[in-house]
């Protein structure tokens, strides 16, 4: 992408850079490799060790963006994965039958842990399940996270979780590693996450501003979101994040608008909350479809994926495990449709939205199902206009432009009559609308 | 007179709509989609002109004569014998093309054979089809040149042998779409005047009140002070971006007018249904809309009808007459060609394979009605399916069965919803 480079942009493309890098050297410097997924990650505890996670679904988001995710596909399918089957991990095991070569160019590390946290996507069991007929060397740890059926964090859950750790993960993280679990070390690890996990929200609440400095969809999951994910409870990742906020913070004091692969947003007219992945195939003419139109995302329950820190959450060293367990619960996946319902709708009041667009995807039944009544809900209890359109994450076979842009056509036309009334009833602050 | 102009090219009809200052509606025009969309909907807006030309005439004539004149049956006349004037000079021109597509048969033995056929043929098509003009029977919203010359034309030939007959139907197949994307300019003054001279002699006594208006309402300037293209050929419109509107927000715009408290719209059109949820100012706030798949919509019953070998307008009616459904279970339009086959190779009646046709197509669009929230009060039944009698017999059921007794509103402009949505957003543009 040509984009527009900012000093953490530059800092980002080192990073992962150096990290790709280390995984490609891991069986040279010995370090050991642990295949896990982002929602209910323990990166913290998986440096703890001194080793290097590798996440299969940023592998195949990667591959969607460089365009090799319909080869991938098309290869999992020959060997008999159905159609219906996340693409995801279709991608992910095209890879791997290719050579399982990274995004940058470098071969990936066989994986010496797989390490499943699964956190409401039930494709990640059969997924790992998959990974070990290919790997049937590695070890494989389950961490089970029980779905906040109640839509509360029960303490026995908690204490389920921290059982699973002790018992099992981190044995096996032990004698994969060598080196036994150094307690004091994970906390220093967790204070500088919940360093971070404040920047991170201080810069996805940038976008209370008017114009919002940032994009919190597109933006979020290519400039905010990586790092977070990959780089959690390191100090790189404090330092990436207060970069990241000082520019933010630059960017309100200007009243500039978002970065997009076109340069600066220059006049704002829509505020949308989105919930559902992006397209990665079509990234950046999905991205500028919304910013052609002067639309800018406020805020997106994808990036809450890896982890929500909205409500006050943060990783603590007071209590490691009990921390990482209450993370992992409190993951979107693992919430219940009312606890979505009301991040959405704290959303969209929050971040002043005109309106909720829903990208629903083909193959992702953890994101898709409960959409539609979302999407009802919010609709009759906010009063606000809702847009809904059909993608895929990596088959590039189910991006149809024409039928996404026909919808959102309709969609912008109904934001745009609903301003119209509007703004004739309120004035419309410069500034902060919180 | 302010005058609004909306456009609804859709992807089976495209339609006009023009009304007046006073949103009413004044004129309707509706033709055949073809491959160019400009003519398409420069046909739908001069035949919206001249229907508008009708209603003023309509209109100054009723005001000066006291009910003493059935003007609804003088102008219901009247305007057959225009349409069959319309008619006949495309007619014309298309008989010209078949005939100098006779030349291009290589074998000289068959073109001897099929020249006293393409010659003699006009006559009687053309004698068949103003019989049908005069009498009533053709209707102006459904039976487009094409469909009327065509069936004329196959009936026509269907007796010839069969080497012969594939040629004349490749001769007529060659003609038709460059002279059905031929703009015809017509002059209503002149058409108007052949059309009264063709009145039934009981009429005859009104044309000197007729011809006093007449150069006024011909030359009359029908310029719309402003105008909205729509459908899902909208962006092939020759407009600017401020006169293009999606056809979503323009068929919700069309139905409120017509039913104010109306809050759900189901539009079935010929490739799109959209469930459509509106709020009291007749403002979308959610839609859901078919995506990756057309079954269920009006090329689905194009395409039955053409494997039955019937019109589309006869199917309908056929679906009424059934005692049962019969179960068609498939989702897919082409897979539902083969269902029929079968039922019919077993025996069944084909009025019952219809209706479950019929009631498969109303059945998935109530499973895009469920995803965009259901039916809340009124419910209003929209887009070119709607003119479908046997559609309508199952809608009405199902919104009962699923949503209980309700207000279900099926207007007789249903297919210019879209259109009439569009002039009344020109109309209300600040």
């Amino acid at each position: 992408m040509g984009v527009q480079k900012e000093t953490s942009m530059i800092k980002q493309k080192q990073m992962l850079a150096e990290h790709f890098m280390e995984l490609a050297t891991a069986k040279e410097s010995g370090k050991k490799v642990v295949y896990t997924f982002v929602p209910g990650n323990l990166s913290e505890l998986i440096y703890t060790f001194d080793m290097l996670p590798v996440y299969p679904e940023i592998n195949s988001l990667q591959s969607g963006m460089r365009k090799k995710s319909g080869d991938y596909i098309r290869d999992a399918e020959d060997m008999g994965y159905s159609e219906d089957v996340c693409s995801y991990v279709k991608c992910d095991i095209g890879m791997m039958l290719q050579g399982n070569i990274g995004p940058t160019g470098q071969k990936l590390p066989d994986p010496d842990l797989l390490l499943l946290s699964y956190t409401g996507c039930f494709v990640f069991m059969k997924w790992f399940e998959n990974l070990k007929q290919f790997y049937p060397n590695s070890e494989i740890a389950m961490l089970h996270i029980p779905y906040q059926e109640a839509g509360i964090i029960e303490p026995y859950a908690v204490q389920y979780i921290k059982d699973q750790l002790e018992r099992e993960v981190i044995p096996k993280m032990e004698k994969l590693s060598g080196k036994t679990f150094n307690e004091a070390k994970l906390k220093r690890k967790l204070e500088l996450s919940a360093q971070a996990e404040d920047l991170l929200i201080d810069v996805f609440d940038s976008a209370r501003h008017r114009p919002s400095p940032i994009d919190a969809y597109f933006g979020g999951v290519y400039y905010i979101g990586p790092i977070f994910t990959a780089f959690r409870g390191s100090q790189d990742c404090v330092d990436y994040y207060q970069e990241l906020k000082k520019e933010v913070d630059y960017r309100v004091r200007h009243k500039l608008g978002p970065v997009t692969p076109d340069g600066v947003l220059t006049q704002e007219k829509a505020r949308l909350v989105v919930e559902g992945p992006p397209n990665w195939t079509h990234f950046r003419n999905f991205w500028k479809i919304f910013y052609d139109l002067g639309a800018v995302f406020v805020g997106s329950t994808y990036t809450r994926v890896g982890g929500v820190y909205d409500e006050g959450f943060r990783h603590s060293p007071d209590d490691p495990l009990g921390s990482l367990a209450t993370y992992c619960l409190g993951c979107y996946t693992n919430r219940n449709l009312p606890q979505r319902i009301d991040l959405l709708e704290s959303f969209i009041t929050k971040y002043h939205a005109d309106g909720l667009l829903v990208n629903s995807i083909k193959s992702c039944n953890s994101f898709s199902a409960g959409q539609l009544v979302m999407m009802r809900e919010l609709e009759q209890k906010l009063g606000i206009p809702v847009g809904f359109i059909e993608t895929d994450l990596v088959d590039p076979r189910y991006y149809s432009y024409s039928n996404i842009k026909n919808r959102l056509d309709s969609f912008f036309q109904m934001l745009e009559q609903r301003q119209s009334v509007r703004i004739s009833d309120e004035i419309l602050s410069d500034d902060v609308l919180a | 007179m302010k005058l609004y102009l909306g456009i609804d090219l859709g992807s089976t009809t495209s339609k006009a709509v023009i009304i007046d200052e006073h949103e009413q509606i004044i004129g309707r025009g509706i033709t055949n989609t073809r491959s160019d969309y400009r003519v398409a909907a420069d046909i739908a807006r001069m035949e919206a002109e001249f229907n508008s030309r009708f209603t003023i005439l309509h209109r100054k004539l009723k005001s000066e004569t006291n009910g003493e004149t059935n003007w609804t049956e003088f102008f219901s006349h009247l305007k057959d014998r225009f349409h069959f004037l319309q008619f006949r000079e495309r007619f014309y021109k298309l008989v010209d093309a078949i005939k100098s597509n006779l030349s291009t048969v290589e074998n000289p033995g068959d073109r001897s054979r099929m020249h006293p056929i393409i010659h003699n043929m006009p006559g009687k098509i053309l004698s068949v089809i103003r019989d049908r003009f005069l009498s009533g029977e053709v209707s102006t919203t459904s039976d487009f040149f094409r469909d009327l010359f065509s069936s004329a034309y196959m009936q026509e030939i269907e007796h010839v042998n069969k080497d012969i007959y594939d040629q004349l139907v490749a001769i007529y197949d060659r003609a038709i779409n460059p002279i059905e994307n031929e703009n015809i300019t017509f002059d209503f003054g002149e058409l108007l005047t052949e059309a009264l001279d063709m009145m039934p002699e009981d009429f005859r006594l009104n044309h000197q009140r007729v011809e006093r208006h007449l150069e006024f309402v011909a030359k009359e300037s029908l310029e719309p002070t402003d105008y909205v293209g729509t459908g899902y050929g909208r962006q092939l419109l020759p407009f600017e971006e401020k006169h293009i509107k999606s056809e979503i927000l323009c068929h919700a715009m069309g139905a409120h007018a017509c039913f104010p408290n109306t809050r759900t719209v189901l539009d079935i059109g010929g490739q799109d249904t959209k469930a459509i949820q509106v709020d009291r100012h007749g403002f979308v706030t959610s839609f859901q809309m078919n995506d990756r798949c057309a079954a269920g919509c009006g090329r689905y019953l194009g395409y039955i009808a053409d494997e039955m070998s019937i019109s589309v307008s006869e199917l309908g009616p056929l679906a009424m007459g059934a005692e049962y459904e019969a179960n068609i279970c498939s989702t897919c339009t082409v897979f539902a060609g083969a269902e029929l086959r079968e039922y019919l190779n077993l025996g069944e009646k084909k009025e019952n394979i219809l209706a479950g046709l019929h009631l498969a197509i109303v059945q998935r669009a109530f499973a895009l009605l469920a995803r965009s929230g259901g039916v809340y009060n009124e419910f209003t039944f929209t887009g070119g399916v709607a003119r479908n009698s046997a559609v309508v017999k199952y809608v009405k059921q199902l919104v009962i069965q699923n949503y209980g007794e309700m207000k279900i509103n099926c207007h007789t402009d249903s297919i210019f919803m879209g259109a009439l949505g569009g002039a009344l957003f020109s109309a209300r543009r600040k």
